[in-house]
């Protein structure tokens, strides 16, 4: 499959809504939390055992990412949405007939194996597309996108616990839940699929006064700088770049991983104590802070530049960390503001990073670097957890409580934002032996738009 | 040269209003859910 190029006076403003359409719907994987308790009970499984289609679903995140990426470069955004939308979707049906029939491997091999292919094909297939169409603004642009992920949640949490009260919380209920799931985010993303293009080379030419304007700023496709994947990831700005991800990410990772249970047991010994349903409330509010900071930051990164935006997210997170560790357990307000604010960070950082890697690599290839550098998530989704959890586990063996049970854990996260602040000061220009002649990437955006012709 | 102006290209804003509103509709439901659940932090 060519990829699908605009035809003239194509708008670009309908690029960022397909993105979404695609990014809303996979951005359900972390909503996949409401289906274990029922899981749990219907087929008779153990906490660890219903975690597993999503921890699969992760994994293949990455995966898919790190190596569908140059596939997606070289086939384009409506092969890989389609992709993503072929495989998402199929990963419910084969779930729903795992849960109807009772089979739990099926829901791992369709939730986690199949549908995790889409999470990561679906993930990257807009990123490259965005930065091209909206090179005056790419943070922008791929904060719009990556925000759907954060929201994906937000819509799929509430829409499938009603599903769940509606058809009941037995395996039948679980399986026609899955079954809704598939067919209307099959739909959902079909809209993507159509809409998207790719930006012609000379740029769209508007007719209007908006359209003449927008096409001003649009995509002026390989200007600048432009190395490939393979030679990207022999740079040690890559390199940089991952270790920052990693660090951020982890940081992040560290709150919301248990964001329910520290608020409770910061405020615990105090005169005001949370309750379980504030606690639910606190989650909910980080939720919306790392939602707003993937549209927020990202947008600012515009403004102010990538390396001074991550400056922020690193330094200042160390510093919020820092006020938790020493006052979050005297003050209430103090403690949420904080950990808002790391997590508008730890949000910001995912949104920002596609531009980054424009900056340094160019648009060449940049969906196959972006989803080659997600790595550094898998990696900090195992590694914010376990340092969290495994911390706490010790200090309540030791017989601590309250606020001493997460202490260590945040000077951790203190000590990996510093490296992470470290890793983005050492990133440099790329050296000009790893960018591509000119001559072929032109050559390149010839022949894929000539076979699409 | 007469032809260009006569082949005009198609207005666009419907089909922009309706891919923003296909994705918006959604989210904006998401957001009230959200709203509704983080009252609780204050409330609860």
């Amino acid at each position: 499959m060519s990829p699908p190029v605009a035809p003239p006076a194509w708008s670009r403003w309908l690029v960022p809504p397909a993105a979404l359409s695609v990014h809303l719907s996979i951005g359900q994987a972390y909503a996949w939390s409401v289906f274990k308790p029922p899981l749990e009970s219907s087929l008779n499984l153990s906490g660890t055992q219903s975690a597993l289609p999503f921890q699969l679903a992760i994994v293949m995140l990455g995966l898919s990412a790190a190596f569908g990426g140059t596939l997606v470069e070289r086939n384009g955004p409506r092969w890989a949405m389609t992709v993503a939308l072929v495989c998402f979707s199929s990963g419910f049906l084969i779930s729903a007939l795992g849960a109807e029939t009772k089979q739990f491997w099926l829901i791992v091999l369709g939730y986690g194996f199949v549908g995790g292919i889409g999470l990561g094909i679906g993930y990257i297939s807009p990123v490259s597309t965005l930065i091209k169409w909206f090179p005056d603004r790419p943070g922008m642009a791929t904060g719009i996108a990556i925000m759907g992920f954060g929201g994906g949640a937000l819509i799929a949490s509430p829409w499938s616990a009603q599903m769940l009260k509606s058809f009941g919380s037995d395996n039948t209920g679980i399986a026609q839940s899955f079954l809704v799931l598939g067919l209307s985010y099959a739909v959902f993303m079909t809209l993507g699929v159509l809409l998207v293009r790719v930006p012609r080379t000379e740029g769209p030419k508007g007719e209007d006064k908006d359209e003449a304007k927008d096409a001003a700023n649009a995509p002026s496709v390989l200007s600048g700088v432009q190395v490939s994947a393979n030679s990207a990831v022999r740079t040690p700005q890559f390199w940089c770049l991952w270790v920052v991800l990693c660090m951020n990410v982890t940081a992040g990772i560290g709150i919301l991983e248990k964001a329910a249970p520290m608020i409770t047991d910061f405020f615990a010994d105090t005169s005001t104590p949370v309750t379980v349903s504030a606690a639910a409330g606190f989650v909910a509010l980080l939720s919306a802070a790392n939602m707003a900071g993937r549209i927020g930051w990202s947008s600012t990164s515009d403004l102010i530049g990538r390396k001074n935006i991550y400056r922020v997210y690193l330094g200042v997170g160390a510093v919020m960390y820092a006020l938790i560790a020493l006052f979050g357990d005297s003050s209430k307000p103090l403690f949420i503001l904080c950990a808002l604010v790391i997590l508008s960070f730890y949000g910001g950082g995912f949104a920002t990073v596609p531009a980054y890697l424009k900056d340094l690599f160019g648009t060449y290839q940049v969906g196959a670097i972006h989803g080659r550098l997600l790595t550094a998530w898998s990696l900090a989704g195992v590694l914010g957890p376990l340092i969290v959890n495994w911390i706490a586990d010790h200090q309540k063996d030791a017989g601590k409580h309250g606020a001493s049970l997460y202490n260590t854990s945040f000077i951790i996260m203190i000590g990996l934002l510093v490296i992470g602040f470290v890793a983005n000061e050492l990133v440099r220009p790329v050296n000009a032996r790893h960018h591509i002649p000119a001559p072929r990437e032109a050559a390149d955006v010839e022949r894929q738009q000539s076979e699409s012709a | 040269m007469s032809n260009d102006s006569s082949q005009s290209p198609p207005d666009r804003r419907p089909l922009i209003a309706f891919a923003w509103l296909w994705v918006g509709a959604p989210l904006v439901y998401g957001l009230y859910e959200l709203v509704l659940k983080a009252k609780q932090l204050f409330t609860g």
